[in-house]
């Protein structure tokens, strides 16, 4: 059996995406600064594609931004409201210890240039909590950014209550929403979120495009100088058939949201009861504010990567968070935020699932998972010294 | 990132795999927080390496170095074992990610720690030279 369970990761492209996006590379081929018919073709179509952006997302059309992806909307979101708010004298940024490194690093980049970040606990659930918000609000605060849901743990943050406190306390509030967007509701005037990026290809969008909302009223510097693509503030011919695509996906994961949540969360909760089963298992972070897709677990003794390897040559393709699938020395700084010592966020495993996974799969998961983890354990040195240590040797 | 297919065929069927009841040396080295703990089991007779099996907890590049660095070591003299450099495991993979150095630097490691741990069992006196390794181990240690 084939099991594709990275859609964290990327999504396939839907055929409702891609059958969107042939006439733009065949057809409608203009350019949309063109005057002539071809091109305002083109630019028709990115019209309408924004709108109904905005419209899933609540707000007006012009406030979407195309980008090309949700790095890009991040770094833009905060570099260019800390410029912005430098001006008035502050340099204070809150954030969370668990954001994606498109936000830890350009707040990284930020601090480096005379700014002071705070970054708020997010718990062993994987939450903040809104007093410690509340407490970390200064006089020169410039802005707050949190996640919306967590790519690793997928864990929910209570976006609406800590729109709600910014708004109170007059700082503007950023979420990276490339997670959640597709796969909770989202509603940026109602949420009192101020700017917002997402990314095409988390909800079977095509990859390379992503948009930023930026509430009228914010005047984020320009992030790229030349023509006059997405309010002058963006230059660039546009990438036309990707943002087709991307509202395509976005119009159908919309349409089919409560179908494909209730799905999801039947299929993760059996993957997360089947695999508990295992000893020494855990759950990463909070059970039942996470993502409908999200299975994100721990099992001792076994290293994340041989587990991932294993399993992808019984057809199931998954990810890990330990070191070794990062390239870096240290786990993911997501499962050490959440508390978890070094050994255990070693034998991580991610499991991400969309609405094309079926609970047959789910079944599949939780019978090849735990042959992989026996084989490991029983030739894990660490394994055999944690069953000495509890008696059980 | 990418593996060799020598990497993966020991990584998917590692050799040597196992305990060895009596042996005559046991190294271990690395440790959990890093994420990879190798442990090497000798059978020494005459100087000869006569049996070796690994237990390792780790990635694919540390199973696939443990397996490899058993392979080469069996059946060979103890003092052919001792010149064994990780980088002789690296070649013998095809190479490794820069980033998966470290692993084979443990099983280079690994084999000496069972060496000593015989040697220190049987009162045979050595060269303390010839075991200059740190044992912390270190990442990012390059070819």
């Amino acid at each position: 059996m084939k099991v594709y369970a990275d859609n964290a990761a990327t999504t396939k492209i839907s055929d409702t995406a891609l059958n969107a996006m042939m006439p733009c590379f065949k057809d409608v081929y203009g350019n949309p600064s063109s005057l002539h018919s071809v091109g305002q073709n083109a630019f028709h179509a990115v019209r309408d594609a924004r709108a109904q952006i905005a419209d899933i997302l609540n707000c007006k059309s012009d406030e979407i931004y195309f980008t090309s992806g949700g790095s890009e909307s991040d770094n833009w979101a905060i570099k260019g409201t800390a410029e912005l708010m430098a001006k008035k004298g502050k340099k204070h940024i809150i954030s969370t210890k668990f954001e994606h490194h498109a936000v830890l690093h350009t707040l990284k980049y930020l601090e480096k240039n005379g700014f002071e970040i705070t970054l708020l606990d997010v718990y062993e659930n994987g939450i903040i909590h809104i007093d410690d918000l509340k407490k970390a609000i200064r006089e020169d605060t410039a802005l707050v950014t949190v996640m919306f849901a967590n790519n690793e743990i997928g864990t929910v943050q209570p976006i609406r209550e800590i729109g709600a406190v910014c708004r109170e306390r007059g700082v503007l509030f950023h979420t990276d929403a490339v997670q959640a967007v597709g796969h909770l509701p989202i509603d940026v005037q109602n949420d009192n979120i101020d700017m917002l990026s997402m990314s095409g290809h988390k909800f079977h969008g095509p990859k390379g495009i992503g948009a930023l909302y930026c509430k009228n009223g914010i005047r984020l510097p320009n992030l790229i100088e030349g023509g006059a693509q997405e309010r002058n503030r963006r230059a660039g011919t546009e990438n036309v058939p990707a943002i087709v695509g991307m509202a395509a996906a976005l119009k159908e994961a919309a349409d089919n949201l409560s179908e494909n949540t209730k799905k999801l969360c039947e299929i993760r909760d059996r993957v997360i009861d089947g695999l508990l089963k295992i000893p020494s298992s855990r759950v990463n972070g909070d059970r039942t504010a996470r993502l409908p897709g999200n299975v994100s677990m721990c099992f001792e003794g076994v290293e994340g990567e041989s587990l991932l390897l294993y399993l992808d040559m019984v057809g199931i393709q998954a990810s890990s968070g330990s070191a070794c699938t990062s390239g870096s020395l240290d786990p993911s700084h997501v499962l050490l935020s959440i508390g978890l010592p070094h050994e255990i966020a070693h034998g991580s495993l991610r499991l991400s699932f969309c609405e094309e996974n079926t609970l047959e799969q789910a079944d599949y998961i939780i019978e090849q998972v735990p042959p992989i983890i026996k084989r490991l354990r029983d030739m894990s040195p660490l394994w055999e010294r944690l069953q000495k240590e509890r008696g059980n040797a | 990132m990418e593996y060799s297919e020598k990497v993966m065929e020991h990584f998917v069927h590692p050799h040597n795999v196992g305990k060895i009841e009596d042996a005559d040396g046991i190294g271990e080295v690395g440790n959990a927080k890093c994420g990879d703990i190798m442990k090497m089991y000798l059978k020494i007779d005459d100087g000869i390496i006569t049996d070796v099996k690994f237990n390792t907890y780790g990635c694919a590049s540390a199973i696939a170095t443990s397996s490899m660095a058993t392979d080469l070591i069996k059946g060979k003299p103890l003092s052919e074992a001792l010149k064994l450099t990780n980088k002789a495991v690296v070649e013998a993979l095809d190479g490794l990610p820069a980033v998966k150095i470290h692993c084979s630097v443990l099983a280079e490691q690994a084999i000496k720690a069972a060496v000593r741990d015989y040697y220190d069992k049987n009162g045979i006196e050595y060269d303390e030279a010839q075991f200059h390794f740190n044992e912390t181990h270190e990442h990012g240690v390059e070819e």
